[in-house]
């Protein structure tokens, strides 16, 4: 398959923004992975990031803002056999969304997370988001960011996510490559993707972030500390690539219920489980 | 002829045990009975009681008067010993407190000390069993059955509780044996001891949902706890959300990908739902939600009943689509009903509220063993050839019901939802023109929708003079206060709704023009049903009674109001 097969519709988006990156990446690890589009779904929630679902083909889940995690997995848990990615934004993912990652990452499902995270809120036209470094001057923050930044990959860690990646869009086929194993990962799967927003993110530059990622070496991807000291690197130097890669048991691995067929694909017959109320005789 | 029995005491002091293993063998034996609890918002101390009424048929609801009182401790005696008949019993344990000397109908069983003997003070509850069936003239074979069946898996705690059992036998004898004479059984058929979260989460499991996904809240955590066990049996997942907002979306995500799904919580958890809500009404995804209902606001009184939250659940969730909303009644009926919720939901695609209160849920009965044949699950999934390619999820049709499909089902097609204004593919649109398309299609469904809502039940005088309103919960002491005022010589009956929204109005607009009185009776401050009425028909019904001190009615309060009202 093509990653044209992919790219659908008209985007949104403003020139020169990092989403296209990330949007060709993702077509790209579809194809590559020969994934046909019936079987894919893509949550998100709002911002200008979730407008991926419009995006893509694939089936689509389009919710609420903050909100793209619990319906991804709800779809999992009916139908396990289709491949669930979400796809949003640092606000809505980790601001509104917080409580939802926080659980998600404990829960362990099959999903692979995709966070255009262009630390900042784009499509409410640039107040801070929980990764904005502080100082960031914006129109509700007027004398700068004063809380510290959101670390996604140090929290994930610690909550005990399997897989912990970071990407640059501009660093399209690390990019690709690294969704591609996400997407393959067996459990919650975590991609934090640098994304320069040209219109709101008058810091955080393509320039700001190709001055400073480089790919360290990640010579045992199970090294838990080494993962976290690379996630805690911030600033001058900013580290990319598969932190940490380390299966444990999926949430539907520990449901017994889901082993067999899809809940989706059962039938079901009111008469057959009549006998249930015998225990109240 | 009819017994009641109080059991109270303590939080954690196990009403529960005495209530569970008395009513159960009651219905066994062909009795008819229901059984109300009465709890605090604490896991120990504080007062509870439990209030069992043996009646024939099946009684409706529980009255205030107490033939026998099982008394765990001194407060239990002094907060109802003036309900107590004065040919009643108080059956107490002497070591715990001691009767006030005037009192003669003390029944002092040493139930710590005969339990601890036959093994172990837990079973305290069992010894005060034993002294009950004496008192209610009862074998004991029965409730030994039931030990058994309790306790299969644990050595040893059948036979100890037998022992606990006869000795609590034992010792009432000497006071009064089969002095309260149980009604006459129920020889038809066998029944069920159920009580309503039981019913709703069984007619859940009956009617194919797959998941729920909820937040614990009560009065709605037996819905969960129920499915939760089933869970371990039956194709059904139960996931304890991180809070409300995860629970409805998740159970979005599910219904969208193909099951039947369900989430329940009560008003505080409801109310961070409503943005769900509108989202349901949007992507047009099926979803039943069990609304528990308990009074506000706010925290409020969270083991206690009231129907508040009416309203709430009509208007619920900004922007306007289409939804339903239907109440659960009576046991019997509300396991049918919660079937037709799911059945709307998926006809319809839409969001059905299904209103429960503390009253209903926590409140036992003696039923008929459900038919399940009559449930249904038709979910009106689009089949191969049955739509127009490429699948367009928000086709647009003349009925408003587009064709679903899920994500998977046909090979190269693909189903787009979104909570943003979309088009016909489910993308977004800003255009003028598809919004009003989009929004009229979604609210084309409300016409047929209205059609298959049920007419409130009309039990009483068929030529009534005074009419009583209700909904939900209610319906076992309307129709109680029904059958006192018919006795005493009034021409009376009472509209009782089970299917509330949208509103059916026939039988309405035909009776209340008609009678001399009309009331509404609602476990609420305000009089939301009368008011709804009023909106709906433009009718106005004459008086309101109220109660929203957080405890159901009984029968003689209702009386009560309605003879005020027709003195005056
Ligand atoms: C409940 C709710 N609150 C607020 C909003 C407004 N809102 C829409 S997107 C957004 C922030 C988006 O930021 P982010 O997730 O980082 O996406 P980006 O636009 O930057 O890609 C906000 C606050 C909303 N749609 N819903
Ligand atoms: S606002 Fe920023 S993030 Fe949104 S499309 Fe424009 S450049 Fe991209
Ligand atoms: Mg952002």
């Amino acid at each position: 398959m093509k990653a044209d097969h992919f790219l659908l519709g008209e985007t949104a988006w403003c020139p020169g923004c990092g989403n296209f990156p990330i949007r060709e990446a993702l077509a790209g690890a579809l194809a590559e992975l020969d994934l046909p589009p019936e079987q894919v779904l893509i949550c998100s929630g709002i911002g200008q990031a979730a407008k991926m679902p419009h995006y893509i083909k694939a089936n689509g889940f389009n919710g609420l803002h903050g909100r793209a995690l619990p319906p991804a997995l709800g779809a999992k848990i009916a139908n396990k056999s289709l491949k669930v990615i979400v796809s949003s934004g640092d606000g809505d993912s980790y601001g509104e969304g917080g409580n939802h990652f926080i659980h998600n990452v404990r829960r362990n499902p099959n999903l692979a997370h995709f966070i255009h995270d262009n630390q900042v809120y784009g499509l409410t036209k640039g107040q801070a988001s929980p990764t904005s470094d502080p100082g960031m001057v914006t129109g509700v923050q007027v004398n700068g960011v004063i809380n510290p930044a959101l670390n996604p990959l140090a929290l994930a860690l610690v909550l005990g996510s399997g897989f912990v990646a970071r990407c640059f869009s501009g660093e399209k086929e690390h990019l690709k490559e690294t969704m591609k194993a996400a997407i393959n990962f067996e459990g919650y799967a975590l991609v934090d993707i640098l994304q320069p927003c040209v219109s709101f993110n008058k810091y955080n530059t393509y320039k700001w972030y190709k001055d400073r990622v480089y790919f360290p070496e990640v010579s045992d991807p199970t090294d838990w500390s080494a993962a976290m000291d690379l996630a805690r690197q911030w600033g001058d130097q900013i580290p990319l690539g598969i932190f940490y890669n380390a299966p444990r048991p999926t949430f539907e691995d520990s449901l017994e219920v889901l082993s067999g067929e899809p809940l989706a694909k059962r039938p079901f017959e009111p008469n057959d489980v009549a006998g249930v109320q015998n225990e109240f005789l | 002829m009819e017994v009641n029995i109080l059991v109270g005491g303590a939080a954690g002091q196990g009403m529960d045990t005495v209530m569970n293993l008395l009513g159960k063998s009651l219905v066994r034996e062909g009795y008819g009975l229901i059984y109300t609890k009465d709890y605090m918002s604490r896991v120990r101390g504080g007062h509870n009681f439990s209030t069992l009424r043996i009646a024939g048929g099946t009684p409706w609801t529980t009255v205030h008067s107490v033939d026998i009182m099982v008394a765990l401790n001194e407060e239990t005696y002094k907060l109802h010993h003036h309900k107590l008949a004065p040919s009643g019993r108080v059956i107490y344990d002497p070591e715990v407190f001691t009767l006030p000397e005037e009192e003669d109908r003390g029944v002092a069983i040493e139930l710590k000390k005969l339990a601890e003997e036959a093994g172990g003070k837990v079973m305290a509850n069992t010894v005060a069993v034993g002294t009950l069936l004496v008192l209610l003239g009862m074998e004991s074979n029965t409730v030994e059955e039931l030990l058994e069946e309790t306790f299969k898996e644990k050595e040893g705690m059948a036979g100890k509780n037998v022992n606990a059992l006869k000795a609590g036998m034992a010792a009432a004898e000497k006071f009064c044996s089969a002095c309260f004479p149980l009604p006459p059984k129920n020889e038809d058929s066998q029944k069920l001891f159920i009580d309503g979260n039981q019913v709703l989460g069984m007619a859940a499991l009956g009617s194919g949902c797959r998941f729920l996904s909820a937040y614990p809240m009560t009065p709605s955590t037996g819905v969960m706890n129920y499915l939760a066990e089933k869970s371990k049996d039956y194709p059904v997942v139960v996931e304890q959300a991180e809070d409300e907002i995860a629970a409805i979306n998740m159970a979005l995500g599910a219904s969208y990908s193909g099951v039947r799904s369900l989430t329940c919580t009560s008003g505080g958890g409801f109310a961070l739902m409503v943005e769900g809500l509108s989202l349901a009404g949007m992507i047009e995804t099926p979803l039943v939600i069990i609304l528990a209902m308990r009074p506000g606001p706010a925290t409020g009184l969270p083991t206690r009943t009231e129907q508040g939250d009416l309203e709430f659940s009509i208007h619920g969730g900004h922007g306007e689509f289409p939804r339903a909303v239907l109440a659960a009644t009576s046991h019997e009926d509300a396991f049918y009903r919660l079937n037709k919720a799911f059945e709307l939901a998926d006809r319809y695609q839409v969001p059905v509220i299904f209103l429960s209160d503390q009253n209903f849920a926590d409140t036992h009965r003696s039923v008929e063993p459900f038919d399940f044949s009559r449930l249904g699950y038709n979910r009106h999934l689009v089949e191969e050839g049955g739509y127009e390619k490429p699948y367009k999820r928000y086709r647009l049709t003349e009925s408003g019901i587009s064709p679903r499909a899920i994500p998977g089902q046909f090979p190269g097609e693909t189903v787009l939802v979104d909570s943003d204004e979309h088009d016909q593919n489910g993308n977004i649109i800003e255009s003028a023109e598809e919004r009003n398309q989009m929004s009229a299609k979604r609210m084309r469904k409300l016409k047929a929708l209205a059609e298959e809502m049920d007419e409130p039940d009309l039990y009483g005088d068929p030529r009534p003079e005074t009419l009583l309103i209700g909904w939900g919960s209610t319906y076992g002491v309307l129709r109680e206060t029904i059958d006192a005022l018919s006795a005493s010589g009034l021409k009376v009956a009472m509209l009782h709704f089970s299917d509330i929204w949208p509103l059916p109005q026939k039988r309405l607009r035909s009776l209340l023009p008609e009678v001399r009185l009309s009331c509404c009776v609602e476990n609420n401050a305000t009089g939301q049903l009368a008011s709804l009425i009023r909106r709906e028909t433009g009718l106005t019904v004459d008086k309101r009674i109220n109660k929203n001190d957080g405890r159901p009615f009984m029968p003689d309060e209702i009386i009560k109001e309605v003879e005020k009202y027709h003195e005056s």
